[in-house]
């Protein structure tokens, strides 16, 4: 059986298509959690302080400490394996779709809305956004987007965020 | 890294190149990213897990080049700047030792609904200048002319 | 304190018994600092509610969430801390013919009041004791230092020893 094959008897996967597949909500962020955040990301470089120094942050437009755009809220959630890939009920569909596939990070579309603030509690909805097969060079590919909406406690949209995998039979 | 200073669009041209920035890593920044990000994949830790998915070793995740591209536009447009749109697709590998510099390149500046953006091609290229992540981005930032009007 | 041990040590080491080797404070600490500790020290299972879930923590004599006893306060500061430069005791070691190869000779610590968040840390570190004592092959240096944690209400936190073996 080809790849396709495989896709094309999964009108399972089609169904949920643009509908919400699951919703976390994140621990309240702290300024612990977004000074770390800029720690890894400008390492070995000393951060900007606008991630943590508070008395600065204060008199910026920002009125205080924001995170970074990169900045994971739902990391280290209590009962989530991993928090860069929040359990929804399409994994284990694709999982299945794609046995035997290596998979690759095929890139993101983010836009950047309301910044993270500590306080901040931010509920991210899930839905699959496309699937689709191709042909590509030498081996079929299997690509497939999530998109995550977040909005904060105060109802403000945060991020969306569109995040493709490919997989790919044999080896890239 | 000090980002006490404001871009005006009327500052910025097409074509543009902006200031890159830069990173040679390994597991020492890629251990610290999954940290923060709760991202610990076999393949980004451990050599024999990622010579099983095909590769020569442990390597880099996307998500870090990613960072690095916002960690560039933010430096750039400063603090009175905000980055509103990132799209980025990975097209290689990047292995420990490898230099990563991400670059960025201004392609079209606008207004909408009485704000100003600009786009930018962005991309992550290594020593050997391969395009490891390669993508668009847009920022938007404040106008001299509005600021002076609001004044 | 000074023991007598194998071999007398020179007055230039014996001049840093009691020296402050560093100071420093920690950030105030996070819930979230709490959390992440115990799950990764918990890993893969669910840690204890008292360490994440302040409802029941609450509940508890302790009146609160509170971090497991090795919690580590001071990881990720935005600046390394300083600490004394060890060049002139690794000069006297020498000096006694050490070739200041390094092992770690292990350690201990009292709990005393539990970290909460909120808390901020400070740590004083001193070499407690410095000694030297013929091994089987090689005469070997022992280094102790003692850490003192408080908490910003002046109660002691932790007191910890740990021993650096040069040969």
């Amino acid at each position: 059986m080809t790849l396709q094959q495989e896709i094309r008897v999964s009108d399972e996967l089609k169904t949920w298509l643009g509908k919400e597949a699951a919703r976390h909500t994140s621990p309240p962020v702290s300024e612990a959690d977004i000074r770390k955040c800029a720690i890894a990301v400008y390492w070995p470089e000393m951060p900007p302080r606008l991630y943590w120094d508070a008395d600065y942050a204060e008199k910026t437009r920002y009125g205080g400490i924001v995170a970074p755009e990169v900045f994971n809220p739902f990391a280290w959630s209590i009962g989530i394996v991993s928090g860069a890939f929040l359990p929804d009920p399409i994994s284990p569909i694709l999982q299945r779709a794609g046995k035997g596939l290596n998979w690759l990070n095929g890139g993101n579309r983010d836009e950047f809305h309301a910044p993270m603030r500590p306080g901040d509690v931010i509920t991210s909805v899930t839905s699959l956004d496309d699937v689709h097969t191709r042909q590509g060079g030498r081996f079929p590919m299997l690509f497939f987007t999530k998109k995550y909406v977040w909005t904060n406690h105060r109802g403000e949209l945060v991020k969306v965020s569109r995040q493709t995998s490919i997989g790919v039979l044999g080896t890239p | 890294m000090s980002l006490d200073h404001t871009l005006y669009v009327e500052d910025v041209q097409e074509g543009q190149e902006i200031p890159t920035f830069q990173r040679q890593t390994d597991l020492m920044h890629w251990n610290r990213f999954a940290a923060v990000n709760d991202e610990f994949v076999q393949i980004h830790m451990d050599d024999e897990a990622a010579k099983k998915a095909g590769m020569t070793g442990a390597f880099g995740m996307g998500n870090l080049r990613y960072a690095y591209i916002l960690n560039m536009l933010r430096a750039w447009a400063g603090i009175n700047g905000d980055i509103r749109r990132l799209d980025v697709q990975h097209r290689a590998i990047s292995y420990k030792h490898d230099v990563l510099t991400a670059k960025g390149k201004v392609t079209k500046k606008y207004a909408k609904d009485g704000k100003h953006f600009v786009d930018l091609d962005v991309e992550v290229t290594n020593q050997k200048n391969e395009k490891t992540t390669l993508g668009t981005a847009t920022v938007e930032m404040p106008s001299k002319m509005a600021h002076a009007k609001a004044r | 304190m000074t023991q007598s041990k194998d071999i007398p040590i020179t007055p230039g080491l014996k001049a840093y018994i009691g020296r402050e080797i560093s100071r420093y404070h920690s950030q105030p600490i996070a819930l979230s600092d709490i959390r992440k500790w115990a799950i990764a020290v918990y890993w893969p299972e669910t840690p204890p509610r008292l360490y994440w879930d302040a409802d029941y923590a609450k509940k508890t004599r302790f009146g609160g969430v509170i971090a497991p006893e090795d919690f580590n306060p001071f990881g990720w500061p935005v600046e390394k801390p300083k600490q004394m430069d060890f060049s002139d005791i690794y000069a006297e070691l020498k000096k006694m013919g050490n070739s200041l190869n390094v092992l770690n000779g292990g350690g201990g610590a009292q709990f005393l009041t539990p970290m909460r968040p909120g808390d901020v840390i400070t740590s004083v570190t001193i070499i407690d004791d410095i000694y030297y004592r013929q091994g089987t092959k090689w005469p070997m240096s022992f280094i102790i230092r003692k850490t003192t944690w408080t908490n910003q209400k002046d109660e002691t936190v932790r007191i910890s020893t740990n021993t650096q073996i040069n040969y």
